[in-house]
């Protein structure tokens, strides 16, 4: 059975500065075919697939479309060749609606929104995409405007669709639906290239997957053939295990007392509602949920970012003394002594300063450190050599901008600066985000080593497989409220799933 | 390809990073082509653009006391660009140094006025001196205040104080502190009030120089540097840090407009020796220029104000010996300014012209 081929990359190579991101790779796209890149984080997945979006320019190498070559310089030049890339973050107007966000920057002369309105309804019933044209994005879900951002691509005429980690924001029902969007696609002879990390995925919808590591080509195989232990070791080059160990601690101890906490956010919106939970010293706890259920906003509270309307946060220290939370600032939180480490969701925007290399970064924690009115950078530079080391981060120097670096070696700096801080408390949200499997095995079994240290740990994660591997106890949030906390030994994927839609029926309308 | 048709002629295309190094080199050939764009102003009025731009050289340069009048007008552009900085590293967009200069001067003429006869020349000095910072840096401290408080805009809020800054000394002048009746001016400041010349200019020139080191020090190698620079980068990280964001603006606005202040004191007590409504004459604003133009490196602010002072005393040069309007320092500044953004917008972006690449699809 000859596929036919959509395009065909020869001996590309990109660099960036010393950074060699990729290396003379081969690679074919077929139609009517779903193609997964794999490869570790800063393996080169996304700066290949940007050649092909005209975001980049090969520094050598050739692209072929159909067999004749092609030029790509632009992403408006991409659309011309019918490639379409949806990136990880979106570029829509919060205040347009889906159908200007479509048609904006398409300049036919005039400007008929609703002949596009009905083209932008033809291609959802076509595909099977479930969005309202008329919408405003600030009104959307994640996964909507994931929707409105591969419509766009297709309206613009696109059959090659590129796909960089689609999945990392969805849940797992809106993961299925766009795999069946995509599976449609496929059926009417699109190229669709898909990047994501995780293993199940990539078995579940792929037709081939072609493996990237450290920036070279390492080999195409059919899904059918392969399985995700080949597929790591592949990506790896060597063989990993891909197992959790769940030690128990011997004395756990309550680190963290929850009672009653209720957030208010500017809207008047009730985000957490009197939510009640203990964290202990040398234990593992995982909280679930559907996003938006208030997870931000509970770590932001314990962390003193979000202002707590109601409740109490005890934080019990190693003597007994027991400490109230609620009502001090980060700062006035660190001043106490008190150890809380917190790695953000949005790693950019909260976590890390993007501009600043390693170093500068962390310093984000130590700033304060010394007397007088002078930075000391000596132990931060210290340090910042040792996460460099100790957690493979991959990036030409200390110094240069953590901006530039892949989205996996972003989070490595900033688990590596929250865990070196050895904190009492240690929350994450979203800790594997991105992460290649590799890495999200490291980051596990950080968090277990951390746990064994006695250090409490909160794990605010999305995979509930990981998590009833992982996690001593669950608490699952709905809608802000605590719908029940189970035992991570015991508990099941669809007791948890339950439980996270426990309390829904008003809300899931929305 | 029938697509090509469709290919605009010319379009652009974002760039990756490019090495620092080459950046500054695109920098410094779009001054050059800057100085030869201002050929062409020198052209239509029927001039030699080469022997006036000898003009200008020779016209800031060329004597001593050229070269004096010369640093005498980068002093306060060069001092106001380093108090600009830090906030434009923050990310506060102060455009009201023109009113903190203003409210400096005021509160230094003050004491130059009423106090110049009880106390002796240093410490009154020292006294014009810090009330000219204070006072500026109150000034600057309002729009910060409710910046923090209620997160109003700063850009329009700095700039409407401007006006009431000069506002304020339009009425000094005709009221309170108007000299001979019905001059409208304020007397000129006694000898004991006037700052001390090194090397033939006021001595701001030496003041301007160490607060350039100490700038440099401050925004890389302390914590508060450290602080406004991740306010800068992102408030959220900041306040994730630990740090206090509203008080950190406020801080560095007093700095910022301290610093003004000091500004506003030099150009009374060392320039004009006297106070009236127009005594920040743009200098707010063209440092702006200035801090841009260096890329906020306190350094290359030196150089940058040179630059500047060069072309607008060489101009008044040229105004007189060649009948050029003394205007064209104001034009060439401008193209400067053109040129350096357009450098910018070039060291992010790709030109593409559709001919090259029609060739090369169809080798
Ligand atoms: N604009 C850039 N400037 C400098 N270096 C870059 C740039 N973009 C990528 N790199 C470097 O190129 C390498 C490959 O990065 P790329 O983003 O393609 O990795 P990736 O496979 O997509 O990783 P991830 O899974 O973490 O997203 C990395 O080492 C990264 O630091
Ligand atoms: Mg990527």
């Amino acid at each position: 059975m000859e596929k036919k081929c959509a395009i065909e990359m020869k001996g590309i190579t990109k660099r960036f500065g010393q950074v060699t991101a990729n290396d003379s790779i081969d690679l074919r796209i077929n139609r009517g075919e779903i193609m997964a890149l794999l490869g570790e984080n800063g393996s080169g997945k996304t700066t290949l697939m940007n050649m092909l979006s005209g975001i980049y320019q090969p520094d050598e190498g050739e692209i072929y479309e159909d067999g004749s070559r092609i030029y790509i310089r632009s992403p408006r030049e991409a659309y011309e060749y019918g490639i379409g890339m949806i990136h990880q973050h979106y570029k829509l107007i919060e205040v347009f609606t889906a159908t200007q966000n479509i048609i904006l920057g398409l300049n036919d002369g005039k400007m008929d929104i609703a002949a596009a309105e009905a083209r932008v309804k033809e291609i959802c019933s076509r595909y099977g995409f479930d969005i309202d044209p008329g919408k405003k994005v600030y009104d959307m879900s994640v996964s909507q405007k994931q929707t409105v951002e591969i419509v766009k691509v297709l309206y613009r005429g696109a059959d090659i669709l590129i796909l960089d980690e689609p999945t990392a924001v969805l849940t797992p029902q809106e993961t299925q639906k766009l795999f069946r969007v995509l599976r449609n696609m496929k059926e009417d002879g699109k190229a669709i290239v898909i990047i994501t990390h995780k293993l199940h995925e990539v078995m579940d919808v792929s037709d081939t997957v072609t493996v990237l590591r450290k920036g070279k080509y390492i080999g195409t195989v059919n899904t059918a053939d392969t399985d995700p232990q080949a597929l790591t070791d592949m990506m790896v080059g060597h063989a990993v295990s891909l197992n959790i160990e769940r030690p128990r601690y011997p004395d756990p101890q309550r680190k963290l007392i929850v009672e009653g906490l209720t957030v208010v956010d500017e809207e008047g919106i009730r985000r957490l509602d009197s939510v009640s939970f203990t964290a202990n010293t040398g234990e593992i706890l995982g909280v679930a949920g559907i996003s938006g259920s208030g997870q931000k906003e509970l770590l932001e509270a314990i962390t003193g970012l979000y202002p707590v309307k109601e409740g109490s946060i005890r934080f019990i220290g190693s003597d007994g003394s027991e400490t109230e939370l609620v009502g001090k600032t980060p700062k006035k939180i660190r001043e106490t002594g008190i150890g809380m480490a917190f790695v953000p969701e949005d790693r950019l925007g909260m976590g890390l300063v993007g501009s600043m290399g390693m170093t500068g970064n962390m310093l984000l924690r130590s700033w304060k450190n010394g007397k007088g009115a002078l930075l000391r950078k000596k132990d931060p530079e210290a340090l910042a050599n040792r996460i460099w080391k100790d957690l493979d981060v991959v990036t030409p120097g200390v110094d240069y901008p953590v901006r530039r670096l892949s989205g996996g070696n972003v989070q490595k700096v900033l688990v590596g600066r929250e865990i070196s801080s050895e904190p009492a408390v240690l929350m994450t949200a979203y800790a594997v985000r991105g992460l290649d499997i590799n890495t999200s095995y490291t980051i596990y079994s950080l968090l277990t080593e951390q746990k064994m240290k006695g250090v409490a740990v909160i794990y605010v994660g999305e995979d509930l497989d990981v998590l009833i591997e992982l996690a001593d106890r669950i608490l699952v949030l709905c809608g802000g409220r605590v719908a029940g906390i189970v035992d991570g030994r015991t508990a099941t994927k669809e007791e948890i799933g339950l439980l996270m839609t426990h309390f829904d029926s008003k809300e899931s309308g929305e | 390809m029938s697509t090509e048709n469709r290919t605009p002629l010319l379009r652009l295309a974002k760039r990756s990073e490019m090495d620092p190094r080459k950046v500054w080199c695109i920098r410094v050939a779009s001054i050059a082509i800057a100085l030869i764009l201002g050929f062409i102003p020198i052209l239509l009025t029927g001039n030699n653009p080469f022997a006036a731009y000898g003009v200008i050289v020779q016209g800031s340069l060329s004597r001593p006391i050229y070269i004096r009048q010369t640093v005498k007008i980068a002093v306060p552009l060069l001092g106001c660009a380093l108090a600009i900085a830090p906030c434009f590293k923050m990310k506060f967009w102060n455009i009201g140094a023109e009113g903190q200069i203003t409210m400096g001067a005021v509160a230094a003429t003050y004491f130059a006025l009423f106090w110049a006869d009880k106390l002796p020349h240093f410490p009154l000095l020292a006294i014009m001196f810090i009330s000219g910072a204070v006072a500026g840096g109150l000034w600057a401290l309002i729009p910060a205040f409710f910046k923090a408080k209620w997160n109003t805009n700063e850009t329009l809020f700095t700039l409407m104080m401007n006006y009431i800054a000069i506002g304020i000394v339009a009425w000094l002048q005709g009221g309170p502190w108007e000299g001979r009746k019905g001059s409208q001016l304020i007397p000129m400041f006694s000898d004991n009030a006037r700052i001390p010349t090194v090397l033939g200019v006021h001595c701001g020139w030496v003041i301007a120089l160490v607060l350039v080191v100490l700038m440099y020090i401050y925004m890389n190698r302390t914590k508060q540097g450290y602080e406004i620079a991740v306010i800068g980068d992102s408030v959220n990280t900041a306040r994730y840090a630990g740090m206090n964001v509203g008080w950190i603006m406020m801080r560095t606005m007093f700095l910022s407009g301290a610093i003004s202040g000091i500004v506003g004191f030099m150009i009374v007590s060392g320039a004009n020796y006297t106070l009236y409504s127009g005594v920040a004459n743009g200098v707010g604003f063209t440092s702006i220029t200035v801090a841009w133009l260096s890329q906020l490196n306190s350094f290359a602010m030196i150089a940058i104000s040179m630059m500047l002072a060069i072309l607008e005393k060489g101009s008044n040069t040229l105004q007189t010996r060649m009948e050029i309007p003394a205007s064209i320092a104001d034009i060439i500044t401008g193209i400067l300014l053109f040129c350096m953004l357009s450098c910018e917008f070039f060291i992010n972006y790709r030109l593409i012209f559709r001919h090259r690449e029609r060739k090369e699809v169809n080798v």
